[in-house]
Order: structure tokens, then sequence, then C-alpha cells
């Protein structure tokens, strides 16, 4: 196949592109420049799309022995994902770019493009599992599994991807790396987001979206305990930064609950209140799945799973938990995943819109 | 293969070859005084006499550097901070729009760093500096000219510039002229003292030479000051050991090019009219770029509408097919061409344009290889779209 590698210049996508050429497939190597003004050196672990990053990936390419070209998706990337994040935030929800640039740029700008060029598939260095049988499954380097920002693909997107690194742990890629003669083999893994290049990511949305006072109010009494500089920074669930005048009658800690963009509010409650056991979602990807469904579902990043009775309807996923879940919040994916010894099996995914307890509204 | 972009670069004749290799195994400082030295410096100032005979120069006004870039950015810049030194009046620095970045950025630094007024000088839609802007120009601030920069013949779209009639409105005027003809000898007839221009850049990767080694040549009466401070080896105003190797093929490779100029324009402008005509033939809305008749030689330049160059260069890179889209990189990505622009094309024109450029060792086979490529390639390329929205 003529398949086309996204190469960052880090060590996954070097490798995934090493791999697909040992596939026997015919491979040209891309370089995706997403940031609109380049800095010239990576700062510290974060990001991929400095000038450095890039002639990483040329010199990866070279040792590789394929063709290797930059492409500027630098106006894509910024609409499709950075403008999404910042308006996701100021409605009140909590964005995954990550996920945002699997389904928006890599797998839609970037595959669109490469297919009308007459290019099978596309070939990233993500840590998941895709074979033969067409399912996606979690990497067995559980800590690096990224089959979570991958869920959001459809079947067509699926069918022309191609994750070379799913069998590997990330240990086991490093040393190939090496082995290979890639100067990238012991490049720092990155990081946070990449387009927020010191990490601090409630000033970067502050600079967006200016500065937005409001008061933070107790879920239960409806008392206002303190204020904050803009309801945009908070995620549902944190617990530091709070900063509030009023401490709790019992003396426990609390957590946000939700976010009101429209009176610009920020609830905040203790540890239980967090608490979910029903989870609606919107506009779903779901693999073949016609009645109720008993999986594990995965609600953020990194965060572990919970058993669920999970359904589709009408443009509509809704999970009943098995037990309840903490840190619920809208915009970010739930992933549903059936166990499976091969390889937990991704069965589809949907953007949050709320949690609830079951019979009441949280 | 079929390697069409010798404005990149050209691969060496042998004839060059064989005089570097024999004069790499020698060893040498053309500067010391003992019979070593002497032999170097022997066969440098046997180089500096062939190339200055080659193109109408005195030996003295050969000035060697380590290539094209070099040589630009000496004397855009050494001659401005000279002038300026003598006149602190002349604080100008005039170019055109279609330079080479070597000039370009040299005048811009000089503006951002050392307070120069850059002019930009028009091109019309073939990319030719119309000699009434010039005039006008000199009418209006010659004075205050401290340095003008036009080049002989433009690397991508291959138009020639009526060198001659400017150097000679700036000569009248008391300006020092400099002309970038990197990408002219070897190509169209160049001659040194009769074009009047007070300073000319050759290099040697473009002729049939080694890459980095070129020459400035620099009227003697023509102050410049130096750029790299040191030994002081070539005439003061540029130090460094000379690279006595590369001096001596770049010599053979200008004679060379220049005894055998006339007979491989004919040849080489056939070639390549064969190949516009078959591109149009094939892709008749492709639009041909730059001058019909003052044109090198071996440049042929397209744009190819709903195509993106980038798209058009990957899919003939596959097919074995070797151009170039002439647009430079700024920070990683591809630019839509400066020289374009100037020409009077839009964002799209500009980066639907691909150039090719054929060379002393091209034959009738590289052509027929990018037509059986070019078509297939194009038909993806539209599909592909102009997925690029203008910023
Ligand atoms: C018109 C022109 N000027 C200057 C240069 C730079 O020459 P060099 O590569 O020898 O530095 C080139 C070639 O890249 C050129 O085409």
């Amino acid at each position: 196949m003529r398949v086309l590698a996204a190469m960052s210049g880090g060590v996954d996508s070097a490798v995934a592109a090493a791999r697909a050429v040992d596939a026997g497939h015919d491979v040209t190597g891309v370089h995706l420049a997403l940031a609109r003004n380049p800095q010239t050196f990576r700062t510290g672990a974060r990001g991929c799309c400095t000038l450095e990053d890039s002639r990483d990936a040329r010199r990866a390419a070279d040792v590789i022995g394929i063709p290797f070209y930059v492409w500027d998706m630098a106006e894509e990337f910024h609409d499709s994902v950075v403008d999404d994040f910042v308006n996701e935030y100021a409605a009140g929800r909590t964005p995954n770019p990550c996920l945002r640039c699997n389904e928006k740029i890599k797998f839609s700008a970037v595959l669109d493009r490469a297919v009308a060029l007459g290019f099978d598939a596309v070939v990233t260095g993500h840590h998941a599992r895709l074979g033969a049988d067409g399912l996606l499954r979690r990497s067995v380097d559980i800590a690096k599994d990224q089959s979570y920002v991958l869920a959001v693909l459809t079947r067509a997107q699926l069918d022309r991807a191609m994750f070379p690194l799913g069998d590997s742990t990330k240990e086991r890629v490093r040393a190939e790396a090496a082995e290979r003669g890639l100067a990238v083999a012991d490049k720092p893994d990155s990081h946070d987001i990449c387009f927020i290049s010191d990490g601090d990511t409630r000033g970067f949305l502050e600079s967006r979206l200016g500065a937005a006072p409001g008061d933070i109010v107790d879920g239960r009494t409806g008392e206002t305990l303190g204020t904050h500089n803009g309801a945009y920074g908070f995620t549902i669930g944190q617990r530091k930064g709070l900063d509030l005048r009023v401490p709790a009658a019992d003396g426990r800690p609390r957590y946000v609950l939700s976010i009101t963009p429209v009176s610009n509010t920020v609830t905040v409650g203790p540890r239980e209140d967090l608490e979910v056991d029903v989870v609606s979602a919107e506009r779903p990807i779901w693999h073949d799945l016609s009645a109720d469904v008993s999986c594990e579902v995965q609600l953020r990043a990194h965060g572990e799973v919970v058993p669920a009775t999970v359904s589709v309807a009408d443009g509509t996923l809704t999970a009943r938990l098995t037990t309840p879940a903490r840190g619920v919040a809208a915009g970010q994916a739930i992933v549903a995943y059936r166990p499976d010894p091969g390889g937990d099996i991704v069965l589809g995914s949907a953007t949050i819109t709320a949690g609830s307890r079951a019979g009441a509204d949280v | 293969m079929a390697y069409l972009d010798h404005a990149a670069t050209t691969p060496m004749l042998p004839a060059a070859l064989d005089a570097y290799v024999a004069a790499v195994r020698e060893v040498g400082n053309p500067s010391s005084l003992h019979a070593a030295g002497r032999g170097a410096r022997r066969l440098v100032e046997e180089s500096r006499e062939r190339i200055a005979a080659a193109v109408g120069a005195r030996p003295s006004e050969v000035i060697f550097t380590g290539g094209g870039t070099e040589s630009d950015n000496l004397a855009v810049k050494g001659i401005f901070w000279a002038g300026r030194a003598a006149d602190p009046e002349r604080t100008l620095v005039v170019v055109s729009a279609v330079e080479h970045h070597a000039v370009l950025d040299a005048a811009d630094w000089l503006g951002v760093q050392e307070g120069a007024e850059v002019v930009t000088l028009p091109v019309d839609d073939a990319g030719r500096v119309p000699p009434e802007a010039v005039a006008e120009l000199i009418a209006e601030q010659g004075e205050r000219v401290a340095v003008m920069s036009v080049q002989w013949a433009n690397n991508e779209v291959g138009t020639l510039q009526p060198i001659a009639e400017l150097a000679g409105l700036a000569a009248a005027a008391g300006i020092p002229f400099h002309t970038d003809a990197v990408q002219a000898a070897g190509q169209v007839p160049v001659d040194f003292a009769a074009s009047g221009a007070a300073a000319l850049t050759i290099t040697g990767h473009k002729l049939g030479g080694p890459v980095g080694v070129g020459a400035l040549l620099l009227g003697r009466d023509v102050a410049c000051t130096p750029l790299l401070h040191g030994g002081g080896q070539e005439r003061d105003v540029r130090s460094g050991t000379l690279d006595t190797a590369g001096v001596a093929a770049f010599a053979t490779a200008v004679e060379a090019a220049v005894k055998a100029r006339e007979e491989y324009a004919v040849r080489v402008s056939a070639l390549r009219d064969d190949l516009v005509a078959r591109v149009r033939a094939v892709i008749p809305d492709a639009i041909f770029n730059g001058a019909a008749e003052d044109r090198l030689p071996g440049n042929a330049h397209f744009s190819f509408p709903g195509c993106e160059g980038d798209a058009l260069l990957l899919l003939l890179d596959a097919q074995g097919v070797y151009c170039s889209t002439g647009s430079a990189c700024s920070a990683g990505v591809a630019q839509p061409s400066h020289v374009l622009l100037a020409m009077g094309a839009d964002d799209a024109r500009a980066r639907s344009s691909l150039r090719f450029t054929l060379g002393h060792d091209s034959t009738v086979a590289d052509v027929d290889a990018l037509l059986a490529a070019l078509p297939g390639a194009v038909e993806r390329a539209r599909r592909a779209g102009a997925w690029k929205t203008p910023r």
C-alpha cells in the first residue's frame, strides 16, 4: 500500500513509519506544521511543533530512507482545534484537544488530502491496536494507551488508519528506535497541550477570553462562597485553586460540581455531590451496537474505567454506571470498551453533555 | 529518474571533477611562501585569470568567495557600508522585487540593523524591471542610493533583466550597481566589463563546478567593506584560506560552460521548447510564467490551476521526476513564491506553480519521463484540490 506517515519529530511516529516500511508499504513521511509562529527550539517536553521537531522528523525520514515533506496545517489546526478548545471552555465544557486533532486534522484534513493524492492510509505512532479484524483496541502498554483519543474515529477513518505500535511497550519502541539508529530514541515524551507552550492553560484561556469575574456558590445552600476570575479556568472535580472565603461547615474540602457560563457561576460542594451514575453524551460514534450493551466506560483521558450499560438512541448515548464516577465533565469523551484478553475493544465514543444521579439531576 | 532541477544545482562537469581531484591531492596553502604554497598559489592565480577571461573581467576584479550567497551578501552589505561611510546621505538600498533571498534578505537586514532604507523595484508580469522605474527613482533620489542590485536572470521563472540598460542608468548617476548572475553565467552571454556593472556574482555549482565556491567580480574602483575579517587574502575584501581545489574546478567549469554556451543554448532551448509545447498540449490550461523571449534557455515555469505545487512535487518525486516549486520556506513551511506574487499572480496561482530546469546533461528522455508522469499527477493534485485556504 501507499501510506502516509505523520511524523511529529518524536520517537513513536518515527518507529511507526519505519515499521510500515518493514511491512512492505511504500511510505512517505509528512510533518504537520501546526503552529502559526513556530518556535525554533523545544523548551522542555512540551509541544511537537517547533522547527527542531520538524528537523528531527526529517532526519528520521532520511534515516529510514523515505521521502519527507512538510504540510502546513496551521490554519486548519487553529480553526478546528485551538479555537474549539477556547470556545468549549467558554461554554463551560472541558475539551480534549488531542482527540479533536485526531478527529479533525490527522484523520480528516490530512487523511483526505492523502487519499486524494493516491495514498491508501495514514500511519501514526499512536499507542493503540488496530488489527486485521478492524477493531480498535488498547495498546499492550496500558500506561501509554491512546485508544481513548482515537475512539472518535469513524469506521471509514479507521479503515484508512494504521497504528503499528500497539503491540509494543513504549520501552520497546525506544529500544527499537536506538537499534534503528534514530536519534530521537531518547527524546522526551511530549506532555500537556502542544499549543500552550508554557503549560499555563488558565493563563492561555485568560489571554483569549479576558478576565470575567463571577461567583463561586455552594451547590446545596446557594450561598456565595467566593469569587473567580473566569469560569473557564475550572474543571469539574477540581479541588485546588478555589480560594474560598467561607469555610465549609463540616470542614471538608469542596470540589467544582458544575460551571454555568450564562450566569458565570462556578458551583462547588462536597465530594459525594460529584458522584454521578448516569452519563448522557451526544454525537456518538458507535461501531455496531443495537441493544443495550454491558461494557466498561472511560470518562476522561487516563481515567479509570467503570462498568456500565450503554444504549444509543436518537443521537444520544446514555451510560448507566454500575458504580458512581466522580469528575465527569461535559465536553470530555465517554469511550466504551469491551474487556478482551487481546486488548480491550473500543465499542464507540460520544461527547459527554451531562452526568446525573439516577432519578435526580445533580 | 529525470532530473529537471538544474537551477537548484547541476552535476559537476567531468573536467571540473578531474581538476578538483588532481588539485585536492596536493598540499599547500596559497598564502605560504614555500614551494608547496607557490604551487597552490599558481593554481589559484591561473584560475583567477581563466575566470576573468571567460566573463570579461580583469584578474584583479575576481574575488573568490564561498559561493553565491556570500558574494551577494558581500556586494550588498559591503558596498552599502562603504558608500554610506563615504557619504552619510547615501542610505538607500535598491533591489528588485524578484531577487534571490541572498540579496533580498541582505537588504532587509541592512534595513533592520543598519538603518538603511530599502527600496524595492517593481517588475512587470513577465518579471522584468522596467528601466523607467529605475530612471524615475534615480531622478528623484539618486544621490541617496548607496547600492543597487538587480539580478541578471531570475532563478525561478528564468526572466532576463535588461542589465546593460539598468547598469548604464546607475553608472551615469554614480550609483554602484551589483548584479546576481548566478543563473545567467554559462547560459547567456555575460561580460562584466561590457555590462557596466560595478559588481557581479557567480557561483560554481550552477554551471558544473563544485558547491561552496563562487566569486564576486568587483570593479577595481568600487569601495566595498569586508564581511569576513582575517588574513585579507582576497584584495583585503575577503579573508579565509582559499579552497585551491574548489577554485581550480570552478575555473574549469566556468571556462567550459562559457566555451560551450552557444551550442548549449541552441540545444537546451530546443529541448525546453519541446517540453513547453508538450506540457501545453496535455494540460491546456497550464499557465506559462515568465518572459517568452528574454529567458534562460533551460527554464520552463508553469502554474497548474487547481493544483498545489507541493502536491505535484510529491507526486512527481514518487515517479522519479525531480523539479521544484520555487517557493522558499519560511519557518519550515512553504510560502507562495515572492517572485510570482511580484509578477502579479494571486496566492493560488503562485502556490500552483512548478519549475522545470534543464542543463548540460538533459536529454529528451527527461522530457519524456516528465510528460509520462505529469498528466496523472495534475489530475490527482486537482482532486486533492487547492486545499490550502489562502491566508
Ligand atoms: C539567483 C541566485 N542567487 C544566489 C544563489 C545562491 O548561491 P549559492 O548556492 O552558491 O550560495 C542562488 C542559488 O541558490 C541563485 O539561484
